[in-house]
């Protein structure tokens, strides 16, 4: 059977014995790495934003070096791509894509979403992002520039959001908890009465 | 050399597709357009290298912005930014 | 990469789908899917490789892109990752097509 045609759990479970009986990767590892991963989750990239909110500093920084900001937070950097940020501004409006595969930014946002990996959204975003919003229920002025940023090579990308209007006074927590990885991919904005899934 | 932010580029319209296997982070959509330098992202090596084994060359990282409507017949509004590799990059529009 | 696809003279290679008409009318499906632990699996496996230096993210990359396109299209995104990782450790030779396939028919 070829390697095209083969199931795939039956290719995994052939490809991670092979590798098992050699040393090379055992299953304790694996099931280690798999923790680590499921760890990261968009509340880091959530935490990051409403700390932006708070601290001028800080949101400074997070645009200046998105990895020395996430580093900050407690976030592992060391040989994972570098973090860019992109600040949306009250006539700039940022959606990120990978149009070549899927490059997402995992370390702060965690594992990407189904969307984020079809064709449609690879294929759409560069050329009508308002269609694509649309598919969202998101409407931005037609006075404000969208900026499509397509993902193609080194670096990691996220947005960084407008705070919205009716959350003067709210502590970082409760900031971060209205925050989706939607809204740091740009298909979404936040607002006062969003809610996270839980992921 | 390193572009400067605001230096006009073009992305070269090479389709090394057609002369055999490769591994290409330059978009079909952007090859033969004319654009502007944002910024300089830094020196990586070349993952066309290194997807087949090949020691990297090191490559200028630029991001690189495209009006929309310089892409598509429909001529959408807004803007592309694009992260480019400066061995895809001529000087001047 | 697998054969190009050649429009208006121009060869694009059908992983590269910024903008392809194809697409443009489908609607993206924006609701959340949960992953399986095959898909975690193959996640943890991939990064697991990367660190050893047993495999880069770029040959992974090079290995999805030689999928053939309908079954590019069909396999899911780890499915796919499956297929690059089992192409790109028999190409290095950390094992064998014959190894392989043996456990294909007898797990």
């Amino acid at each position: 059977m070829s390697v095209l045609e083969a199931d795939s759990e039956m290719l995994y479970a052939a490809v991670s014995g092979l590798l098992a009986e050699r040393g090379l990767v055992t299953k304790a590892e694996i099931l280690e790495r798999m923790a680590v991963t499921d760890a990261a989750s968009p509340a880091l990239g959530a935490a990051m934003v409403a700390r932006a909110w708070t601290d001028p500093a800080y949101a400074d920084l997070l645009v200046a070096d998105g990895t020395a900001a996430a580093e900050e937070v407690g976030v592992m950097m060391r040989g994972l791509p570098p973090l860019g940020v992109l600040r949306n501004e009250a006539l700039l409006h940022n959606l990120v894509v990978c149009t070549l595969c899927s490059c997402y930014p995992r370390a702060v946002l965690g594992y990407p979403p189904f969307w984020f990996k079809s064709p449609a959204y690879r294929a759409r975003t560069v050329r009508d992002p308002r269609g694509v919003l649309a598919d969202w229920g998101t409407v931005i002025g037609e006075d404000v520039r969208i900026r499509v940023v397509d993902s193609t090579a080194d670096y990691r990308w996220m947005v960084l959001p407008m705070r919205p209007a009716g959350t003067q006074g709210w502590s970082q927590e409760r900031l971060a908890s209205i925050i989706r990885a939607s809204d740091m991919i740009g298909v979404t904005v936040p607002t006062a009465e969003t809610v996270r899934e839980p992921t | 050399m390193t572009l400067k932010a605001g230096a006009l580029v073009r992305i070269k319209d090479e389709w090394p597709e057609a002369l055999g296997p490769v591994h290409c982070r330059t978009p079909h959509y952007v090859r033969g357009k004319a654009g502007t330098v944002v910024r300089h992202l830094g020196d990586f090596p070349d993952p066309g290298d290194i997807a087949f084994a090949r020691e990297p060359a090191l490559r200028r990282l630029y991001h690189v912005a495209i009006p929309l409507d310089r892409l598509w017949p429909e001529e959408p509004q807004g803007e592309l930014v694009i992260e480019i590799y400066d061995h895809w990059l001529e000087r001047g529009a | 990469m697998s054969d190009p696809i050649v429009e208006d003279g121009r060869p694009r290679a059908h992983h590269d789908l910024g903008g392809v008409p194809r697409f443009l009318c489908e609607e993206i499906d924006t609701e959340p899917h949960v992953l399986t632990d095959f898909d975690r699996e193959v996640d943890a496996l991939r990064q697991l490789l990367s660190s050893k230096g047993l495999m880069s993210v770029d040959e992974l990359r090079r290995g999805i892109e030689e999928i053939p396109e309908e079954t590019y299209l069909r396999l899911s995104y780890y499915q796919k990752w499956m297929r690059s990782i089992t192409a790109t450790l028999i190409r290095k030779g950390v094992f064998t097509a014959d190894e392989i396939a043996a456990r294909l028919v007898a797990p």
